[in-house]
């Protein structure tokens, strides 16, 4: 049986000689959390499904190149891994999937211009690309009746607002068309976060989670809000997500990914356990 | 010993190259036919769509068919193992290698995803050089939206994915070997099966 992926996330920056991984609230106030290739090292110990890469320097601030990390991250983990953050030209996923990256992932220039989409998937195939799609709830219902009105956990009705830098600027853009877009488009997979939830240990954002996996045909990666082991099965379960992505959890040593998978396999949810 | 990855052109041949570096091991990647002439085992990765794979090998295609009938041990990865069969559907009717016997063929629609994309496991059919060491039930880590469909005889392990599809197959000498995973990204699993593979080449 296919498993539910497991997806720690280390957030790079690439400031410091040879990087350093820093996981922040809500992408803002950063916390150190360790080198990249030995946090990466560690995780494919314990058992991670895949690995993602974010180069959180890129969007904005000078664009530096993350190769060196991902290359010697790739030498010894031998598991998919995954690298976004600034990514804007097909020169520069040819250069990351060289350096031994399986899938890049794509944001704001997909934004800019989703020709960039069609173009990457027909060039490196769509199982290379995944489409980030950072959202917040808007409850501003009126003059948005054209968005997908998507019921909340209390009952009350919002939409799902797509946003770029961080949070930092709402786009207009309705998520649940944008994600349906970004499927036609030949994107793989989708990495859904919810900016709500970013760093609030609140859970992951279930209402929109479910209304993407349950539509679309491509994978669903939730992110966003994992603040315990409870909120992956939530995610699996009633957010029906294909993968779920943790970072603070499991780079302060308060679960491992083996925890969670033995957590979730005791409940029934099909995971790759370690020993097979 | 040398064992020589086959560079067609297309797809990510780092990883498999590192895969192998890691177990301790070497191997040259190469599309020069001297070179995979001299090659003692040879790797045949892909990604990719059928029909440009099977264009960019045609000038290696006789080289590769000479190493095997003289035993050399082959490995197929993913679109590397599809091209191993005799025709593919993708994209229209298009021929293979055909050193396994088999048609490449899309999984059937159903409320399953495709591709096929991540951890499942395998159910050993037949034991082989490649599967030794490995548990029924290993997990390993697929991406594709076509399968080789081929007679049992040829399938060396299978996996569950809505059907039952060959993600092991092997010829009848034993010596070419397919598989539709990416054993260069199944964790150690894979690097076992990569260490059984340098194990033939002996």
């Amino acid at each position: 049986m296919l498993t539910k992926r497991i997806i720690p996330c280390l957030d790079v920056t690439l400031d410091r000689e040879g990087g350093c991984v820093v996981k922040g609230v809500e992408f803002v106030d950063l916390r150190e959390a360790g080198d990249p290739v030995s946090l990466a090292k560690r995780y494919n110990e314990q058992g991670a499904d895949e690995l993602v890469f974010l180069d959180i320097t890129a969007s904005h601030e000078r664009r530096r190149t993350m190769i060196d990390v991902i290359e010697r991250t790739a030498d010894e983990v031998f598991i998919p891994l995954t690298v976004g953050g600034g990514i804007s030209s097909t020169e520069a996923i040819k250069k990351i999937l060289r350096a031994g990256a399986d899938k890049v992932s794509v944001n704001t220039a997909a934004i800019n211009n989703p020709g960039f989409v069609k173009e990457a998937a027909d060039m490196f195939g769509s199982q290379c690309i995944v489409t980030a799609i950072d959202c917040r709830r808007n409850k501003n219902i009126k003059g948005n009746e054209d968005k997908t009105i998507i019921e909340l956990e209390d009952g009350t009705p919002a939409w799902y607002e797509v946003v770029i830098y961080g949070g930092r600027k709402p786009m207009g853009i309705d998520t649940v068309r944008w994600a349906q877009k970004v499927e036609s488009l030949g994107s793989g997979e989708i990495l859904l976060t919810s900016m709500d939830r970013d760093g609030t240990k609140d859970g992951f954002d279930l209402p929109i989670t479910r209304t993407l996996s349950e539509l679309l045909d491509i994978p669903i990666i939730a992110s966003g809000g994992a603040g315990n082991i409870g909120h992956m099965y939530d995610a699996f379960t009633k957010g029906k997500a294909d993968a779920a992505l943790a970072a603070s959890i499991f780079h302060f040593g308060e679960y491992t990914v083996g925890d969670a998978k033995e957590y979730l396999r005791e409940k029934g949810v099909p995971v790759r356990v370690q020993g097979f | 010993m040398k064992i020589v990855i086959i560079d067609y052109g297309l797809g990510n041949l780092r990883s498999i190259e590192k895969a192998i570096e890691y177990i301790g091991a070497s191997a040259i990647i190469s599309k020069e036919i001297p070179v995979i002439d001299s090659a003692d085992a040879l790797v045949l990765p892909g990604v990719g769509a059928f029909r440009d794979a099977m264009m960019h090998f045609e000038t290696l295609e006789r080289v590769v068919k000479d190493a095997v009938s003289d035993g050399k041990p082959l490995l197929g990865i993913c679109l590397g193992m599809q091209m191993l069969a005799s025709e593919s559907e993708e994209g229209g009717l298009h021929g293979g290698l055909d050193l396994v016997p088999g048609r490449v063929v899309r999984f059937p629609q159903s409320e399953l995803k495709v591709p096929h994309m991540g951890w499942n496991s395998l159910v050993i059919k037949k034991d082989i050089p490649l599967l030794k060491g490995i548990k029924d039930g290993s997990f390993v880590y697929f991406v594709h939206s076509y399968h080789v469909s081929t007679e049992k005889k040829y399938r060396a392990a299978v996996c569950d994915y809505g059907v039952e599809f060959s993600a092991v197959i092997t010829n009848k000498a034993g010596n070419v070997t397919g598989t539709q995973f990416h054993p260069e990204k199944s964790g150690e699993i894979g690097l076992r099966m990569l260490r059984n593979f340098v194990g033939m080449c002996d």
